[in-house]
């Protein structure tokens, strides 16, 4: 069912979604090719964080349509989630489950084999195997986010959507992060995150996109170049507020 | 299908898992029966006759309101921590998820009425050990979980859900809490199982019916 032959990770056409009466997305457009780290930048309330949710498939659209490694999002929602992992805001993780049980528990949820050595693999590669039998209530927000970025990648996503994914992790955890982003482009995935440390994130994204009033304001395929640019269009839509 | 009943497994298996960890629906939905039941033996005079006449709708009154707590409170963990999100990033079709989240709410109320009816048996002094109790409390307890965990879910992001899901919940399982009343009454008079064979296909209908409809309702009341 997913195009091997689509370059296009994410392509969203005339995407419109509103809150009762706010309008958060007015007709964006948007493609994104794979293999590409994305970041999405825009003051609150831009709609960086309800174009992820889109995205994760847990916020439907008003009108237009979103395709995912030409899959449409509307007619094929189970294929489309099995392509993405997400970790948004909320690490999302049952609190009085330890690490494991809450990695075999969603292991479950897709379908996945060889769950231990899957399990163990992926803890390491995000630092957290030393706290795999601890409840999750007793780790630190920083820790659950890392939990939360192991289920995401469980799977082998073709797409991460990660939410401000640096918030609550200290210096050597946003490294680590970086390398585990780095290490997932390298393999022909493509990431999709949003954050408000602008110049570090401008340092790793191939591709830099500020949201303006519920569009696409300014997208940059060079962000490093144009990050006087960027930045200026990311601080003038701050001003605006 | 096999796929699909072992995902519905796991979720009831992990609700199951968290009950044992944090006992906060069995405790709340056996604690309000129970105090329901002794409530009533205060406030009526209780000899033989009268037992048999009030006994069996105290009893499912009692295990209709406390579930409504049960349920409120097995939805509002998922919601609290944000779980429900993460179940719904999963790809699994929506109804196993409703499948397993009143898989779990079937085994607690269930386990709250281990507890409960020897109580009530007890109190009301009344023989309730038989095989005809067990069908009627599963048939029973089959409906409040599949009709509880919709309505549960439809009011877990209102504000007045304490409120709301009673008002959904209680109207909805009316003909279901007739069926179980007059069952339980005919067989704590001592009748047999034709006797309230009318009631217990009643019940049986409304459970096929009740799980079918709240499994493709609630599909749509997850997204925003």
């Amino acid at each position: 069912m997913v195009s091997q032959t689509t370059q296009l990770a994410v392509k969203a056409e005339a995407v419109v979604k509103n809150f009762g009466e706010t309008a958060v997305l007015r007709g964006l457009d948007l493609e994104l090719p794979t293999g590409e780290v994305t970041v999405l930048l825009g003051t609150n309330g831009a709609g960086k964080s309800t174009l992820l949710r889109i995205l994760a498939m847990l916020t439907q659209i008003d009108s237009g349509s979103i395709s995912m490694h030409g899959v449409d999002i509307a007619q094929n929602g189970p294929v489309v989630r099995a392509l993405t992992g997400s970790v948004l805001h909320s690490p999302m993780l049952y609190a009085d489950m330890t690490v494991r049980e809450n990695l075999l528990f969603f292991a479950e949820m897709y379908r996945l084999q060889n769950v231990d050595d899957l399990i163990s693999s992926t803890t390491v590669q995000v630092g957290i195997e030393q706290r795999i039998d601890d409840r999750v209530r007793t780790l630190s927000h920083g820790f659950q986010k890392r939990v939360a970025l192991a289920r995401a990648l469980m799977h082998d996503p073709q797409l991460l959507l990660l939410d401000e994914p640096e918030s609550g992790l200290d210096s050597r955890s946003v490294e680590q992060l970086d390398r585990i982003i780095e290490n997932y482009k390298s393999m022909g995935r493509s990431v999709v995150m949003t954050t408000h440390i602008v110049e570090h994130a401008l340092e790793i994204a191939d591709r830099a996109v500020v949201l303006n009033n519920g569009t696409v304001g300014l997208n940059s395929t060079n962000p490093a170049a144009d990050k006087t640019e960027i930045l200026a269009a990311y601080s003038s839509k701050a001003n605006d507020q | 299908m096999m796929g699909s009943l072992a995902i519905i497994w796991a979720i009831g298996r992990k609700d199951l898992l968290l009950e044992i960890r944090n006992k906060d629906v069995v405790v709340a939905v056996a604690g309000f029966a129970l105090l329901v039941l002794v409530i009533f033996t205060f406030a009526i005079d209780l000899n033989q006759g009268n037992a048999k006449l009030v006994g069996p709708g105290v009893l499912w009154a009692g295990i209709a309101f406390a579930g409504v707590t049960g349920h409120n409170r097995a939805f509002a963990l998922e919601v609290e921590g944000s779980t429900l999100e993460a179940l719904m990033l999963a790809p699994i079709s929506r109804d196993l998820i409703y499948l397993g989240k009143a898989l779990g709410n079937f085994l607690f109320i269930a386990v709250a009425q281990i507890i409960v009816i020897p109580v009530f048996a007890v109190l009301f002094n009344l023989v309730v050990f038989r095989w005809e109790m067990l069908a009627i409390a599963l048939l029973t307890t089959l409906g409040f979980s599949a009709v509880g965990t919709l309505f549960a879910a439809m009011s877990v992001r209102v504000r007045a859900r304490e409120v709301m899901l009673p008002l959904l919940f209680l109207p909805v399982v009316t003909p279901l809490l007739m069926a179980a009343v007059e069952s339980t009454s005919h067989m704590v008079n001592g009748r047999s199982w034709s006797d309230m064979a009318q009631w217990l296909q009643l019940a049986v209908a409304f459970d096929v019916a009740f799980i079918v409809v709240s499994a493709f309702i609630f599909q749509h009341i997850l997204e925003d």
